[in-house]
């Protein structure tokens, strides 16, 4: 039924649709409305046969998730930034162990210095972690990926990471489908842990691996994956069945057909992009988008079929790999391997920093003209940064940047 | 209840209430270790040095809450000699349910055991959470205040032989005042560890309120035993603080695991005591008292104290002064005439 | 739940480390032992002491009872007049006081006879015929021995009644004459033949005209030393030795007048001095040349007497005895702790004077035999295998070379029974080796619960001193019960499931009761923590061959 409602509140209602036995939370922004639903909800007696557990920390969290989850009940929890960094352990830990625990990302940013808003930072923090990682576009997909989330994660015994994008979704309000529970319980099997906690019939979970089969349980976490991504898009096709829309499954071209210029991104941003696309096109320029639904496993065949054609691609991304440019971008070269086109990388969007129509159409066009350097950044403030470098020369140290450019451009700006 | 009572109750106990068994004893008055058909938690095979103290309360332990739970005990562990013993690839040692996540994180994986069981309706299963000095009161701490501020229904047992001995024996917050580790080297002015109290984490657990806390230690098996069972007989967080040896960290002979540890109670240098909702409600008594300098002689990371012949009175009386402030607070003599 | 493959190495099967066998780590090895504990070591009659309290503290008192007759046939007797010299070795003594050995072997003494129980029976007759000379507590001893192993045993007793020394020299307050008499009956049922008032003058010609193969001479030592003190009336100087026969065979008790002076300090003395009491003498009083520590008699034997109300005059030498008086010379000890005269005399009013100065043995029937040879101590001398000079002939007791105390005597019987078993076969008797001694230092004696020591009840004094009741009581089975758990059972495994409990690598196998235990060398380690936590030290390490 359609309801115009935040984006946080559809989530949780989502997972609870899903029937958790063990949510554990611990507060941290923007995941936390999402949790607070799922409180609500298991305190008003909504949300039956579910403990809902408090925590310390997020590192608890996804611990208590661990446990839970080995003992077989279906887990939850939900972070953001800061709080996927101080899981980090657990994370390649629940992964490791092969636990099919299912978590909300809220991404954010990664201080310092300290945001608290929207980019792709954490996520791309823990891609090698084990998890399969899932964006959503929409909030409406960000309640069916959870949905589908607990079904890829149990029938793999691989936990999954659904990451909606901070604020513009968690605190988006917007009209949204929330799924009925017949519907949902006929999509989703109760959950049929491969190991368990159990004393009639005991295991020990968590061996120490040496060097003799460490390798070779890595190529199984490996094949996990590669199965995943047969699964991703038949659980997709299943979840259309039985909902009546379209959602998740590896790579969403969108206006691709016959486009010189393809440009890819991630999560909520693929949104504004369709808009450029759509207003580009009827200008006449030959230009598409994918949305990279699944980021792990990293859908390469898909992504090459969806993209070899073009004659140039421009990848926005909401992370900066420090010292070397794009994390999506570089994925993307492996994916053209054999057929190599232009792979622009695009930094846009960090810390939060609206991404606007008029920025990507002017991205866009010089795309078009190939005249584009490997690596740029959108609306970078080169005045500030210009002033900083020149600092940087005069003083060989200048103190943090962070401090000098709000000095420069802030609030607390100098007037000279 | 209290340890003792299984004696008064016994009209000619004159062998057997300190041992293991006796064929005196009524068979319900036998330890869980003087029985042929014991869980043998961790069985043979395990790979921990020999005379660990260690394996030994942990299997003493967990062999007695399988009796006390009618054997539906899962066991969660954290990172360190137990877990790195009993579990290398291709063997396991445990024969009770068991899983190892991280080594800062057991308590919290144990927390989510017991609502995993809970909200299964299974709250017959009972879970016990385990590790070592290191994995307790410092990297673990956090999860584990968590889980008795909660107040989940876990039973957390640390197995203290008093600093990270998996990773070669450094300093960690229960490591004594005074002794010898690879990061306390006995050096410079003030050789080993520094003086204080360390991280005393059971009077902490007794800060949050929780149900029960007790200390135990390796040489008084039918203490411990109680103590398990009656941990095991409560809902809620449970702490129980197990000094065990570790002949290769602390430099002692194997065959003086239980000689050591029964020496740092008969010293007064590690107190035997419970307490119940913060309140200590009964300590142990010392039978036959020794001066600090019996304990600590014998142990090679004490050594720099007895150098070249020449003892450092002076730390000596440091440390016997700890354990005279023990004798005290927990009244283990009795002298006063006053049981706490 | 449906049953799915483990996550691959991860998630292990239970129990699996038993393949990896531990064992080869080892460098020691622990093997269980029976050390020999230090009571059973002491006793003079080799009594395996661990052994039958080990039956008595599970209440098998029948199964104890015949654990003590193997080496002693009179525990009934021993529990009283042993001076348990097995206590003073005790390791209990080091924790709180010795177990009270002897008085859990009256217990069970005493119900043996209440309960009318038989000395096991014995093995089949051998048709060899042994004489024994003298029915004293060797002879006895010996005779039991004897008859059990199937030889035809025949005493002969030169006096009116059998028990020599225990009933010629014990009182009956410290040892009555119907348990003498039931636990000499107890032998004599076995078969042995016994004729009193019989003096045998030549011990070859009777063997060879009664068809013995071999004779055991157990005729004891009862000839009072004397010693020359002016008098104005020698009759009234008595011997101890002869005072304690008469209390036995004369028609009416000695008359000893109101004043009583015995001189000296062994157990005869304070046995006569206490007779002296009982028989009514106002004031008895013991004289003694040298020190308390140095009198030879028991310390709770002084004890006893002086609660009586005896008095005893240390460094004294009585020098000549005028009508109701003695003069006495002080003595003092010398750097070597030796009395010297001081030349100080005093008075002290008696009147009449016992001898308790020791006893020489009779040879008067030993020294013609050709072969026997006599000591300068005026005993007989026998060899490793306690035969006399005279092949055939084996002596014991208070006439060869030892202690004499009835439980020397006994063990004595014991010792030359075997020998005489193994001439008769014409072979050799070889002991078994023995096994290391449980001292304290073997032991872990943390395990062992404090337990003081139980008190045997005493006579109250009034008939103590008027009465031949016996004076010291018997310990009900509650006391004799815990008595006999205070047994640290050194040197002998008692299943306390220790070396079970404390291994690291489960590695010790329990057989079940009464079985012990096993290592398991597959997995043990060697740690050798079984070794230093077993409480009564039974087992001990020994090096691998690497």
């Amino acid at each position: 039924m359609l309801k115009q409602v935040e984006g946080s509140w559809a989530t949780a209602k989502a997972i609870a649709l899903c029937r958790p036995e063990v949510i554990c939370a611990y507060p941290i922004t923007p995941q936390t409305h999402i949790v607070e639903g799922l409180a609500e909800m298991a305190k008003s007696g909504e949300l039956q046969k579910c403990e809902f557990i408090n925590v310390e920390s997020e590192f608890a969290a996804l611990s208590v998730a661990i446990g839970s989850s080995g003992a077989g009940a279906r887990s939850y929890t939900a972070t953001s930034s800061q709080g996927l960094l101080f899981m980090a352990e657990a994370v390649y830990n629940a992964a490791g162990l092969g636990l099919p625990i299912v978590m909300t990302l809220g991404t954010r940013a990664i201080g310092a210095p300290i945001n608290i808003w929207n980019d792709h930072s954490d996520a791309m923090s823990m891609r090698d972690a084990g998890w399969i990682q899932l964006f959503a576009e929409t909030n409406q997909e960000a309640v069916d990926l959870h949905i589908q989330a607990f079904k890829l994660a149990e029938q793999l015994s691989c936990p999954v990471m659904v990451c909606v994008d901070g604020f513009i979704l968690t605190h988006a309000y917007e009209r949204i489908d929330v799924p009925e529970q017949e519907q949902v319980d006929a999509f989703l099997p109760p959950f049929e842990p491969i190991q368990v906690l159990d004393p009639a019939s005991p295991v020990s979970i968590g061996a120490m691996v040496g060097p003799d089969a460490f390798s070779e349980v890595r190529y199984l976490a490996h094949y996990k994956q590669l199965q995943a991504l047969e699964l991703i898009p038949e659980i997709s096709k299943d979840f259309e069945k039985q909902f009546g829309r379209v959602s998740g499954g590896l790579v969403r071209p969108y206006k691709t057909e016959g486009a010189d210029t393809i440009v890819i991104a991630l999560g909520s941003v693929i949104g504004t992009i369709k808009d450029v696309v759509d207003e580009l096109r009827e200008q006449g320029v030959a230009i598409g988008c994918v949305d990279i639904c699944a980021f792990r496993p990293f859908p390469l065949q898909a992504l090459d079929a969806a993209i070899r054609h073009a004659k140039r691609i421009v990848v926005v991304e909401k992370s900066l790999a420090v010292g070397m440019g794009g994390v999506v971008a570089s994925h993307v070269r492996m994916a053209l391997r054999g057929h190599p086109l232009p792979v622009y990388t695009v930094i846009a969007g960090l810390g939060g920093r609206s991404i606007i129509k008029p920025s990507l159409h002017k991205l866009f066009e010089k795309a078009g003209r190939d005249d584009l350097e490997d690596v740029s950044f959108l609306d970078l403030n080169w005045d500030a940064i210009n002033r900083e470098v020149a600092r940087m020369k005069e003083t060989r140290r200048s103190g943090p940047h962070a401090e000098n450019i709000l000095r420069d451009v802030g609030p607390t700006r100098k007037v000279v | 209840m209290k340890p003792q009572t299984n004696e008064q109750k016994i009209k000619f106990y004159q062998k057997g209430t300190f041992t293991v068994g006796n064929r005196l004893i009524d068979p319900d008055q036998r330890l869980v270790q003087a029985t042929t058909d014991r869980s043998n938690a961790i069985t043979s095979g395990h790979r921990a040095c020999q005379g660990c103290g260690e394996a030994l309360g942990a299997r003493y332990a967990l062999d007695a809450a399988m009796v006390a739970t009618d054997k539906q005990l899962v066991a969660v562990n954290a990172t360190g000699c137990l877990e790195v013993f009993t579990t290398p690839y291709p063997e396991t040692s445990w024969q009770i349910p068991w899983m190892h996540s991280l080594f800062g994180n057991a308590a919290a994986v144990a927390s989510g055991v017991a609502a995993a069981f809970r909200v299964k309706g299974r709250d017959n299963v009972r879970v016990i959470a385990q590790g070592g000095d290191g994995g307790t009161t410092d990297i673990g701490f956090g999860c584990l205040s968590g889980m008795f501020e909660r107040n989940d229904d876990v039973l957390y047992i640390c197995y203290d032989n008093e600093a990270y001995m998996n990773t070669g024996v450094q300093r960690s917050s229960a490591t004594p005042p005074a002794a010898r580790t690879a990061t306390t080297p006995a050096m410079g002015s003030a050789p080993g560890n520094v003086f204080g109290t360390g991280k005393n984490v059971p009077l902490i657990a007794m800060a949050h309120n929780i149900p029960y806390v007790a200390t135990a230690s390796v040489a008084d098996l039918r203490d411990l035993e109680h103590k398990v069972q009656k941990a095991m007989g409560i809902r809620g967080s449970r702490y129980l603080h197990v000094y065990v040896t570790c002949p290769l960290g602390f430099g002692t002979p194997s065959s003086d695991a239980i000689k050591i540890a029964r020496l740092a109670v008969e010293c007064g240098f590690y107190p035997l005591y419970e307490a119940e909702y913060g309140v200590v409600t009964h300590t142990g008594t010392i039978r036959k008292k020794v001066p600090v300098e019996d304990y600590l002689r014998p142990q090679a990371r004490f050594a720099h104290l007895f150098k070249g012949g020449k003892t450092d009175v002076e730390t000596i009386a440091r440390l016997q002064a700890m354990c005279d402030a023990n004798i005290k607070r927990y009244n283990l003599l009795r002298d006063e005439g006053v049981v706490a | 739940m449906t049953h799915q493959p483990h996550p691959f190495a991860i998630t292990l099967d239970v129990g699996t480390s038993l393949a990896n066998h531990t064992g080869s780590w080892r460098t020691n090895r622990p093997v269980y032992v029976d050390r020999i504990p230090p009571c059973n070591n002491q006793c003079p009659a080799g009594e395996d002491i661990q052994s039958w309290l080990f039956h008595a503290e599970s209440g098998d008192y029948r199964h104890s009872w015949d654990e003590i007759m193997k080496n002693n046939p009179m525990p009934a007797v021993m529990g009283r007049a042993c001076y348990h010299s097995c206590e003073d070795v005790c390791n209990r003594a080091r924790l709180d006081s010795s177990v009270s050995i002897h008085a859990v072997e009256r217990f069970l003494g005493d119900l043996a006879i209440k309960e009318g129980w038989k000395a096991p029976p014995g093995a089949p007759a051998t048709g060899k015929k042994v004489l024994v000379v003298g029915a004293g507590p060797s002879g006895l001893a010996c005779a039991y021995h004897l008859a059990r192993i199937g030889h035809a045993v025949t005493i002969v007793e030169a006096g009116p009644l059998a028990g020599g020394m225990m009933r010629f020299g014990i009182p009956k307050y410290r040892l009555p004459r119907d348990i003498l008499d039931a636990e000499v009956k107890r032998i004599l049922d076995l078969g042995v033949t016994l004729k009193l008032n019989t003096k045998v003058e030549d011990i070859p010609g009777l063997m060879k005209s009664g068809g013995y193969d071999a004779c055991f001479a157990a005729i004891g030592a009862h000839l009072a030393k004397r010693v020359n003190i002016p008098s104005p009336d020698a009759g009234r100087i008595l011997d101890a030795v002869s005072l304690l026969r008469d209390m036995e065979t004369g028609a009416e008790p000695p008359k000893l007048g109101r004043r009583v002076i015995i001189y000296g300090g062994g157990n005869t003395a304070m046995d006569a001095a206490r007779t002296a009491k009982r028989l009514g003498a106002e004031e008895t009083v013991i004289v003694y040349r040298r020190t308390r520590a140095q009198m030879p008699a028991h310390s709770f034997e002084v004890d006893e007497a002086v609660e009586e109300g005896i008095m005893i005059h240390w460094l004294r030498t009585i020098k000549q005895m005028d009508e109701h008086s003695f003069v006495v010379e002080k003595m003092a000890l010398n750097k070597d702790g030796w009395p010297e005269p001081t030349g100080e005399f005093e008075t002290i009013e008696g009147d009449t004077l016992i001898l308790a100065l020791g006893q020489d043995v009779d040879l008067g029937i030993l020294d013609k035999i050709p072969g026997v040879k006599v000591t300068k101590e005026k005993t007989v001398e026998v060899d490793r295998n306690m035969m006399t000079g005279f092949p055939g002939l084996f002596a014991g007791g208070d006439m060869v070379p030892a202690e004499r105390t009835i439980t020397v005597a006994v063990g004595h019987g014991k010792k030359a029974a075997r020998h005489i078993d193994a001439f008769l076969n014409g072979t050799t008797y070889v002991k078994p080796a023995k096994h290391d001694v449980a001292t304290f230092d073997k032991l872990n004696t943390w395990y062992y619960t404090d337990a003081d020591g139980s008190q045997q009840p005493h006579l109250d004094m009034l008939r103590r001193r008027t009465t031949f009741d016996e004076v010291v009581g018997g310990l009900d089975e509650t006391n004799a019960l815990y008595e006999a758990r205070r047994c640290l059972s050194c040197g002998n495994c008692f299943e306390c499931d220790n070396c079970f409990g404390v291994c690291p690598d489960n590695s010790v196998i329990k057989l079940g009761p009464g079985k012990r235990f096993e290592f398991n060398l597959d997995f043990c380690k060697g740690c050798g923590i079984c070794v230093t936590e077993c409480p009564c030290g039974a087992i001990k390490l020994v090096p691998e061959d690497i």
